[in-house]
């Protein structure tokens, strides 16, 4: 195992340049000179094609794409937020995530000091989550024409046996469980991002779910109807998109959704509604009614699940649309998030 | 959060509603002048918890939604045309013009950035002598202090390449405007907090007085807004017409003289068009002409064709309270916010996009 300060090799070059992409010397430079060494696993020491294992049972399988600018920022960088991405989207099918692959497309110009940094963070986050980076791939395309780095990761998990994830289980008298606070992780990138900056404490909830989601998959099996993460368009369009393929109706509560008072402020100032911001450590639980206080319980025992609240619950009332009962009382129609989130002007 | 949840406190809410209820004997017509108010109402699911008697009509307090076409127009032409960095407020960007929006004009390879500050644009003009820099300064009252200081900043650090694009309107001459159509018989106004805020009251008794119609200042927050609509309703009861103010822990009668001279140093009145509501007189803000450097109309020769209005969008009639959004006929058929006809439905205190997305639950 390599120490966890995982040192920048010594190398002749500091920045990426096309060469690193052209599979010849500067390519094997690249990988042979820490990145295999970083992500060392037993199937990418073959330094194959691709990884050769064997392979059997009730399988989830899932892709993702990573194109956060800034590339780092308070609380993580790109390079966690693939691996738990990925991880968290295994996960959500019930499964326990196992195997990823990596592409990099990088933009001739990036400095190899933040490309460790990345890296190492994918070993991190790989480590934490327990999963191996079992083959993998890099380009690099010429200035201007990415965004310093973009990320590709895919999973492979076996379901665990007692899971039975589907929107097709989620009943009228569901409860709606979100395991922690809500848009943590969208108004920490936005607190770094060009011309919004602003001072905050506030980091990125980035994490692994995945054994959060075992140990109640452990203990509730096939109570938990269905799960999500609301990461993208937020806890709002997630809750749309089962209202529609449900065809079922959806009650939010204001009250006991929580967020962080400094997210609550930052929101207040930006004019953006919470619903929509994007999260990365948080997942949604469509669970039995009579279930739903005892896995709220027992998440807040487990790591990530402090602030489980339970949120909303189904019902047979306005199919197809999700309906938010204010703190004071008030009903409003919560739709689907629209293009991105503009802050508004006064 | 202090200063914000007691004015979302569900029990002050619920006493308000009661002497609401009580209060209200016959009719009332009221409009809000500001989109923060409408956007609040809507949001929060006040206007389904209101007495039937009561009915509320959506000003043309949306800053967005007021911005003439042609001023869009001119945006995009700077930054497709002239090559300009073009910076923004969020929900300005979105707003179609005659042929495009300038989050397309963005798609399309122009350089569009969305700002908080127009402080963020002069820093940006700092960072890039090379380019020019416009700042699309849109607003009432409200962001013109904000907008000015920018200019008077640039100056002082000797900067040729910062200007403005302005479209500043002012919120007394729109609802003079409003009261003489006459059409949406509007009989008292939640006048917009965050403008006294800057410009104070002293405006406002004169057309309290003209016209004989209540005013109560108002703010955004459920509280505020049920006390305004309380205090107007009063008001109306008992046939007074007073000029109070309800939001008195932020605006003070005499506003905030510091920012108005910002603004008087920068800006002077001059006629405005409305999009939607036609050309009202000295109801805008343009730069003076001793700043003409900074003022991107008279820096930049912009040639643009004078361009109409989608024929299906009574956008107009929306903005003077005369109809409301689901009476349309594209209302989230032909003009959604993604296929947007009229700014409206673009800004998320225009009240197309308000009931769009916060439509009142039409549980059954």
């Amino acid at each position: 195992m390599i120490s966890l300060d995982c040192p920048m090799p010594k190398l002749d070059f500091d920045v990426i340049t096309l060469g690193h992409g052209s599979g010849g010397i500067l390519t094997n430079q690249l990988l042979e000179s820490g990145v295999f060494d970083l992500l060392k696993n037993p199937l990418l020491d073959e330094h194959h094609d691709g990884a050769m294992f064997e392979w059997s049972g009730r399988t989830a399988f899932s892709t993702d794409s990573y194109v956060i600018s800034p590339i780092f920022f308070p609380g993580g960088n790109i390079g966690e937020l693939a691996v738990n991405g990925t991880v968290n989207d295994l996960a959500m099918c019930g499964a326990v995530p196992k195997y990823l692959s990596l592409s990099f497309i990088l933009e001739e110009g990036l400095a190899m000091k933040e490309f460790w940094e990345i890296l190492v963070s994918i070993r991190r986050a790989a480590e934490k989550a327990g999963v191996s980076i079992v083959t993998g791939d890099t380009k690099v395309v010429e200035r201007g024409k990415g965004d310093k780095i973009f990320i590709n990761t895919s999973g492979l998990g076996n379901i665990h046996p007692q899971a039975h994830i589907s929107t097709k289980n989620v009943r009228a008298g569901d409860k709606i469980i979100v395991s922690g606070s809500i848009a943590t992780h969208g108004i920490a990138i936005m607190s770094v991002r060009e011309g919004l900056e602003f001072e905050t404490t506030l980091t990125s909830d980035s994490a692994p779910l995945n054994h959060t989601v075992k140990a109640l998959l452990d203990e509730f099996g096939t109570d938990i109807h269905l799960l999500k993460d609301p990461t993208r368009g937020g806890v709002a369009s997630v809750l749309n998109e089962v209202a529609r393929d449900s065809r079922l109706g959806v009650n939010l509560f204001q009250q006991p959704i929580p967020v962080l008072e400094e997210v609550r402020g930052a929101c207040e100032l930006l004019g953006l509604d919470p619903l929509y911001v994007a999260n990365e450590g948080v997942f949604m639980a469509f669970v039995p009614a009579e279930k739903a206080e005892e896995i709220v319980q027992k998440l807040r025992t487990l790591a990530y699940g402090q602030d489980a609240a339970v949120i909303g619950e189904v019902t047979t009332e306005h199919p197809k649309q999700v309906v938010l009962h204010s703190r004071i009382g008030g009903k409003r129609v919560v739709n689907m998030l629209v293009g991105e989130q503009l802050p508004r002007i006064c | 959060m202090k200063y914000l949840s007691e004015f979302r406190d569900p029990e002050v809410v619920e006493h308000y509603l009661e002497e609401l209820h009580k209060v209200a004997t016959r009719p009332w017509t009221i409009m809000e002048i500001c989109g923060g108010q409408t956007h609040s109402l809507v949001k929060n699911g006040l206007l389904n918890l209101l007495p039937k008697q009561i009915t509320m009509v959506h000003g043309p307090g949306c800053p967005v939604c007021v911005t003439p076409l042609n001023l869009i127009d001119k945006a995009v032409y700077l930054a497709e045309e002239k090559g300009v960095i073009l910076c923004s407020f969020g929900d300005m960007i979105r707003v179609p013009g005659s042929s495009r929006s300038l989050l397309e004009a963005k798609a399309n390879g122009a350089d569009v950035r969305i700002l908080y500050s127009p402080l963020e644009a002069v820093k940006i003009a700092q960072e890039h002598p090379e380019r020019q820099v416009v700042f699309f300064a849109v607003g009432f009252e409200t962001t013109a202090p904000a907008n000015a200081l920018s200019v008077l900043h640039a100056r002082r650090l000797g900067l040729t390449n910062y200007s403005i694009l302005a479209s500043h309107v002012l919120v007394p001459p729109a609802m003079e405007a409003v009261i003489n159509d006459g059409e949406a018989q509007i009989q008292g106004f939640l006048a917009a907090g965050h403008v006294c805020t800057i410009m104070g009251l002293e405006e406002y008794e004169p057309i309290v007085q003209k016209y004989h119609i209540p005013m109560v200042v108002t703010g955004f927050e459920p509280v505020d807004l049920l006390q305004g609509i309380l205090m107007t309703v009063k008001q109306l009861e008992n046939g007074e017409a007073k000029l109070e103010n309800q939001y008195s822990r932020v605006v003070k009668a005499n506003g905030n003289p510091e920012a108005r001279k910002v603004i008087e140093q920068v800006f002077e009145v001059s006629d405005r068009e409305w999009r939607g509501i036609g050309n009202i007189p000295l109801s805008g803000w343009e730069v003076k002409a001793s700043l003409a450097d900074f003022d991107a109309n008279r820096k930049f020769a912009i040639s643009i064709a004078k361009a109409s209005e989608c024929a299906d969008c009574i956008a107009g009639q929306v903005l003077k309270g005369i109809k409301k959004p689901f009476e349309c006929s594209q209302f989230g058929k032909g003009c959604t916010p993604i296929t947007p006809l009229g700014a409206p439905m673009v800004s998320s205190e225009g009240a197309c996009a308000a009931y769009y997305h916060f439509a009142e639950a039409d549980v059954a």
